[in-house]
C-alpha cells in the first residue's frame, strides 16, 4: 500500500505525540512542526523508519517572520521519499536571541552548503556543523542579510541627487 | 648582514604537497569558480571550493517584486536554459493561484522547455569534449544552438535571458516563421547529433579521459542531493517529468536514460541520450499542436485577467482592460495567503521554488532551490586522488553554472 499524507501523520503523531503539531496540507504537500530541540530525531525517524523512508533531503532554507515573538526564525526542511514520491515539509522556530539548531549534516552530506547558506542569510546557529561560515556573502559582513530588519530601499524615495544617477 | 636568506613559512620546507589556487577566473573553469587544491605531483589531495563572487541577491530582491517581475530574475539563474527557469517560475505561480492552462500553451512549453534542454547538455558537453582536447564538436555544434536561440527570439524577441512567457501563456501566439525554424531544427539537428556522437563516444581518447573519472555511487550521489542528469547518471531514475508531471508531460512518450557508474563518461552518454528523447518529446508536441485547428490554433494564453495583460489596443479602447493593465503593472494586485513549493526538471536538475504569500503584492518569502548549487558540494570527493586535468573535466561534466550557483 503506497504511502500517503495521513499514514505519515498518523507515524509521526505516534511517535512524537504532541510533539509534531501543526498539521496541514498544502497544495497537496503535508507540513508539520516540532521543537527545535527534536529536530534531528523527527529527522532520523522520517529517514529511518520503515514505511516512511524520506531519505532524500530537497532543501533547507529559513523563513523570518518578525511578528512572531519568540518565534522569529523558522528554519525549513523539505524531504522526499523518492520510492513513493512524496514530499514532505517539516519546520522547527527559533527565537532571534537564541538561534541554536542542530545541524543535519551526519544525516544528509548535501546539508552541508544549505545549512551555510541559511546561516549566511539569516544567522541560525547550527550546531555541530563542521564548517558553519558564510558562503555566498562576504566574510567581513556582521548581519544577517535576508532578515526582515533589513528592508530593500523605498523605490519612491526622493532624497536620491538625480544629477548622480545621469537624470539631471 | 646576519639575513641574507629569504624567511620561508614554518613548515613549508617539510610540506611535500603544493598548495595551487584555480579561479576565481580561469580559461579551464568555464565561470566564476574559486578551487583551491593540494596538490602531490598532478594528484589532487584535497580540495577546497570558494563560491559567490556573482552573488546578486535575488531571494531578497524578489521580496520588493509583483509576480510577473520576477521571471527576469529567473532568467539570470541557469542562463543556459532560461526557458526552463521561465516557465518553472510561471508554472509555480499558476499552482500557486490555481490557474489551468490550456493544452495548447502546455504543448508550446513543452516545445520551449525540451529545446532549452537540449540547448544547455548541448554546450555542456561539447565543453566536456574542449576540456578532452577536441574543440570541433564544440564549434559544430553552436550552429544548432545558434538555431534555438533564433527560435526563441521569434518567440519572444530575445535570446540568452529570455524572460519568454506570462503567467497563465505566453505573451503572443508563436509565428509561422518559429514553427518553419523548429521544423528546421527538427530535420537537420539529429544529424548533427548523431555527428557528434560519432566524434566522442567511442573515440579513444575521449573514453580514456572520462572513464572512472569523477565517479559517484548511486547512495552518495542521493545523500549529495544530486539530480538530473547527474544523478541519473549513478543509476537512479529520479526525473520530475515523471514523477510529478507539469505541463502536460504525461502526455508525451519518453524514457529517462540511466547509467551506471556515475563518472565523466556516464553523465556525458545520458546528456545524449536526453537529447534524443527531447528531440522525440518536441516532435510529439509539434504534432499536437498542429492538431489544434480553427480557433483552438489561436489559443496561447489562460483566462487570467488579474495576472494576464491585456492586449495592447483593448487597454486603449477599453476601460475593464485599461484597469487591468494598471493594476498589473503596478503591481496592485494582493496574493493569496499560503505557500507552496514546486519544482521543474531543469538543464541541470530539480529547479524548485518555495513561494511563501502572507497575502500582499508581493512574496513574503522566495527561496530557489538551485541543484547545482547542492550538487557542487560534492566536487571534492569527486577528484581527489585524480590527476589536475581530470578536475577541470569533472567541473564541466557536472554542468555548473555560476549564475545558478550564486543565484
Amino acid at each position: 500500500m503506497s504511502l500517503n499524507n495521513e499514514m505519515i501523520q498518523e507515524k509521526l503523531v505516534a511517535k512524537f505525540g504532541d510533539q509534531a503539531s501543526q498539521f496541514a496540507t498544502s497544495y497537496g504537500m503535508l507540513s508539520f512542526e516540532s521543537p527545535k530541540e527534536i529536530n534531528l530525531k523527527v529527522l532520523q525517524f522520517l529517514y529511518d523508519e520503515p514505511g516512511l523512508g524520506f531519505t532524500f533531503l530537497t532543501d533547507i532554507c529559513a523563513v523570518n517572520y518578525p511578528d512572531q515573538k519568540g518565534a522569529e526564525l523558522v528554519v525549513v526542511y523539505h524531504l522526499h521519499n523518492l520510492k513513493e514520491n512524496i514530499r514532505l515539509r517539516y519546520s522547527v522556530s527559533t527565537p532571534l536571541e537564541n538561534t541554536d539548531v542542530y545541524t543535519a549534516t551526519k544525516l544528509f552530506e548535501s546539508a552541508n552548503w544549505m545549512e551555510r547558506e541559511t546561516y549566511d542569510f539569516f544567522g541560525i546557529n547550527f550546531v555541530g556543523h563542521p564548517n558553519l561560515k558564510r558562503i555566498l556573502n562576504v566574510d567581513e559582513m556582521d548581519y544577517f542579510p535576508l532578515r526582515k530588519e533589513f528592508p530593500l530601499e523605498d523605490q519612491t524615495r526622493i532624497d536620491k541627487d538625480d544629477e548622480m544617477f545621469g537624470r539631471g | 648582514m646576519e639575513h641574507n636568506h629569504i624567511t620561508l613559512p614554518e613548515g613549508s620546507i617539510e610540506k611535500t604537497t603544493t598548495t595551487l589556487n584555480i579561479g576565481p577566473t580561469h580559461p579551464a573553469t568555464h565561470g566564476v569558480f574559486q578551487n583551491i587544491m593540494e596538490v602531490d605531483g598532478e594528484r589532487i589531495v584535497s580540495s577546497d571550493q570558494t563560491v559567490g563572487y556573482i552573488h546578486r541577491a535575488f531571494e531578497k530582491l524578489a521580496e520588493r517584486r509583483p509576480l510577473y517581475q520576477i521571471t527576469p530574475i529567473t532568467d539570470r539563474l541557469n542562463y543556459c536554459s532560461s526557458p526552463i527557469n521561465n516557465m518553472g517560475w510561471h508554472i509555480t505561480c499558476e499552482r500557486f493561484l490555481n490557474v489551468e492552462t490550456p493544452k495548447r500553451v502546455d504543448y508550446l512549453r513543452v516545445i520551449i522547455m525540451e529545446l532549452a534542454r537540449i540547448s544547455d547538455h548541448l554546450i555542456c558537453n561539447s565543453i566536456v569534449g574542449v576540456d578532452t582536447g577536441a574543440y570541433t564538436g564544440f564549434l559544430y555544434v553552436m550552429q544548432y544552438r545558434e538555431l534555438i536561440y533564433e527560435i526563441y527570439e521569434e518567440i519572444c524577441g530575445s535570446r540568452l535571458t529570455t524572460n519568454i512567457g506570462r503567467i497563465g501563456g505566453f505573451e503572443r501566439n508563436f509565428t509561422n516563421a518559429a514553427f518553419t525554424k523548429l521544423e528546421k531544427f527538427l530535420n537537420e539537428y539529429p544529424k548533427v547529433l548523431k555527428e557528434f556522437e560519432n566524434l566522442f563516444t567511442r573515440n579513444r581518447i575521449f573514453m580514456e579521459r572520462t572513464q572512472g573519472t569523477g565517479g559517484i555511487s548511486a547512495e552518495r550521489a542521493l545523500n549529495y542531493g544530486f539530480t538530473g542528469p547527474n544523478l541519473r547518471a549513478a543509476g537512479v531514475d529520479y526525473d520530475v517529468r515523471v514523477h510529478q508531471p507539469y505541463s502536460s508531460y504525461q502526455d508525451f512518450n519518453f524514457t529517462v536514460p540511466v547509467g551506471t557508474t556515475g563518472d565523466n563518461y556516464d553523465r556525458f552518454l545520458v546528456r545524449n541520450a536526453e537529447m534524443w528523447e527531447s528531440i522525440s518529446i518536441i516532435r510529439q508536441a509539434y504534432e499536437k499542436v498542429q492538431a489544434f485547428k480553427g480557433t483552438d490554433a489561436e489559443v496561447y494564453h489562460a483566462d487570467v485577467p488579474e495576472y494576464y495583460l491585456p492586449k495592447k489596443e483593448d487597454v486603449y479602447t477599453k476601460m475593464e482592460a485599461l484597469i487591468w493593465h494598471f493594476k498589473i503593472i503596478m503591481g496592485e494586485i494582493d496574493l493569496p495567503k499560503g505557500q507552496i513549493y514546486s519544482p521543474v526538471e531543469g538543464g541541470n536538475g530539480e529547479l524548485g521554488f518555495y513561494l511563501i504569500s502572507d497575502g500582499g503584492r508581493t512574496p513574503f518569502r522566495l527561496h530557489f532551490r538551485r541543484p547545482c548549487f547542492i550538487y557542487y558540494q560534492a566536487y571534492p570527493e569527486l577528484i581527489k586522488g585524480g590527476m589536475l586535468s581530470d578536475a577541470v573535466v569533472t567541473m564541466s561534466s557536472l554542468n555548473l553554472i555560476a549564475g545558478e550557483l550564486d543565484a
